[in-house]
């Protein structure tokens, strides 16, 4: 009986969480260079064409991890020190979107959306 | 120091308040504190495995390592909660019949304080992983502030630890025939919460595409980001900007757990029955 209920369960999940499992549509997406160093982004202002995903490359020289984040957005990620994190954003209406860096309230900066 | 108290307090609240919840509802089984620090004290230690190969998990699937291991991880939790509210609805039956308290039912099932160990394992481990990344970041750069910002760290987790004892008292003042209604409804609306979260996670994925249109944007009325958006976060899984996907994936937790606990429920006005108001 159980083992039945927990199969049920597992099985609504599953057909909620895979239905359309789609891995490749990033392919026409802006992509957006991003440099963290000494606690700054560079640059601090970027921009994107509206209506289209965005992919943000951040790459994180500091030695210590940063979490780029955007209420606006709705992206949240740890990058860890020395490396390279991927942020995928869905198509965006024009405007000015700001993101920031969660372990570090200095460090702020802006995608104008066009 | 207080950016650092801050930033441990704010990762460590999620956790807090769920390992509070699941103290309250395992109440007075016996050896659940053994299941449940247990569950911390694992959480914890992978945590810190995760935060030294935080750059490795992230590189894994095209970079999306880090956003598909928190969906699995949350998919796990909200399996692990629907399996025990079912449970517990399964043998409320022997409850009500001799009116015992509601959490000596789980005495005889160690199967559901491991599915609540692993539950609190996962909060600890997403929250706990952030906070030891940071921690180590501030301890590897700068030398003197270290010392400042690990007490700062520190009082965010004493924080914590306090959200944790406030949700649990202060679920433990609810008489105990309320309380089991209580906790299936918090339950219930936790692994929805969990699975919405999932959802957002492999949309930043980009493995699931469809339905992601945003429906609406309270931010205005109550930003996530603040405590009370936090706690409604957790608690209900708040998100001011949901998808379309994030609200199916919610109500699919809901009915889901609904109906398998009437299946499996002894009798359909069970109290725990009826988490929410539909």
């Amino acid at each position: 009986m159980v083992v039945m209920m927990r199969k049920l369960a597992l099985a609504a999940l599953f057909a909620v969480a895979m239905l359309p499992v789609s891995p490749s549509l990033a392919q026409q997406a802006t992509e957006i260079h991003v440099t963290y160093s000494k606690g700054q982004f560079q640059p601090s202002q970027v921009s994107a064409p509206a209506d289209k995903p965005i992919t943000f490359r951040v790459k994180n020289l500091d030695a210590k991890a940063m979490e780029f984040e955007s209420t606006s957005l709705r992206v949240e990620k740890v990058v860890a020190a020395n490396s390279e994190g991927i942020i995928n954003v869905r198509a965006l209406k024009p405007g000015r979107y700001e993101f920031y860096d969660d372990f570090n309230a200095a460090a702020r900066g802006a995608l104008i959306v066009q | 120091m207080l950016a650092a108290l801050i930033i441990v307090f704010r990762e460590v609240f999620e956790a807090g308040l769920i390992v509070g919840i699941v103290l309250a509802v395992t109440g007075s089984v016996p050896h659940r504190n053994g299941w449940i620090g247990g569950g911390v004290l694992a959480g914890a230690l992978a945590a810190c495995l995760v935060a030294a190969f935080a750059g490795a998990l992230s590189q894994l699937f095209a970079g999306m390592g880090q956003e598909l291991f928190n969906a699995a991880i949350l998919g796990i939790a909200v399996i692990m909660l629907t399996w025990h509210n079912v449970w517990m609805a399964h043998h409320g039956r022997e409850m009500a019949g001799e009116m015992r308290a509601a959490g000596q039912a789980v005495a005889d099932g160690t199967k559901s304080l491991l599915a609540l160990a692993v539950v609190v394992g996962v909060a600890v481990l997403r929250e706990g992983s952030e906070v030891a990344l940071f921690l180590y970041g501030v301890a590897a750069s700068d030398g003197g502030s270290g010392l400042s910002f690990a007490i700062g760290g520190f009082m965010g987790l004493a924080l914590g630890v306090a959200v944790c004892l406030l949700t649990y008292f202060g679920l433990m003042r609810i008489p105990q025939r309320a309380l089991f209604a209580t906790t299936t409804a918090l339950i219930t609306l936790l692994a929805a919460g969990m699975a919405a979260q999932a959802v957002a996670f492999l949309e930043r994925a980009n493995w699931l595409t469809s339905l992601d249109t945003v429906v609406w944007d309270s931010g205005w009325l109550l930003s996530e980001k603040n405590i009370a958006g936090r706690a409604l976060h957790t608690l209900i899984g708040y998100t001011d900007q949901p998808t379309e996907m994030q609200l199916v994936a919610y109500v699919a937790v809901l009915l889901v757990t609904f109906m398998l606990m009437r299946l499996t429920g002894s009798q359909p006005t069970n109290r725990g029955a009826s988490p929410i108001p539909l």
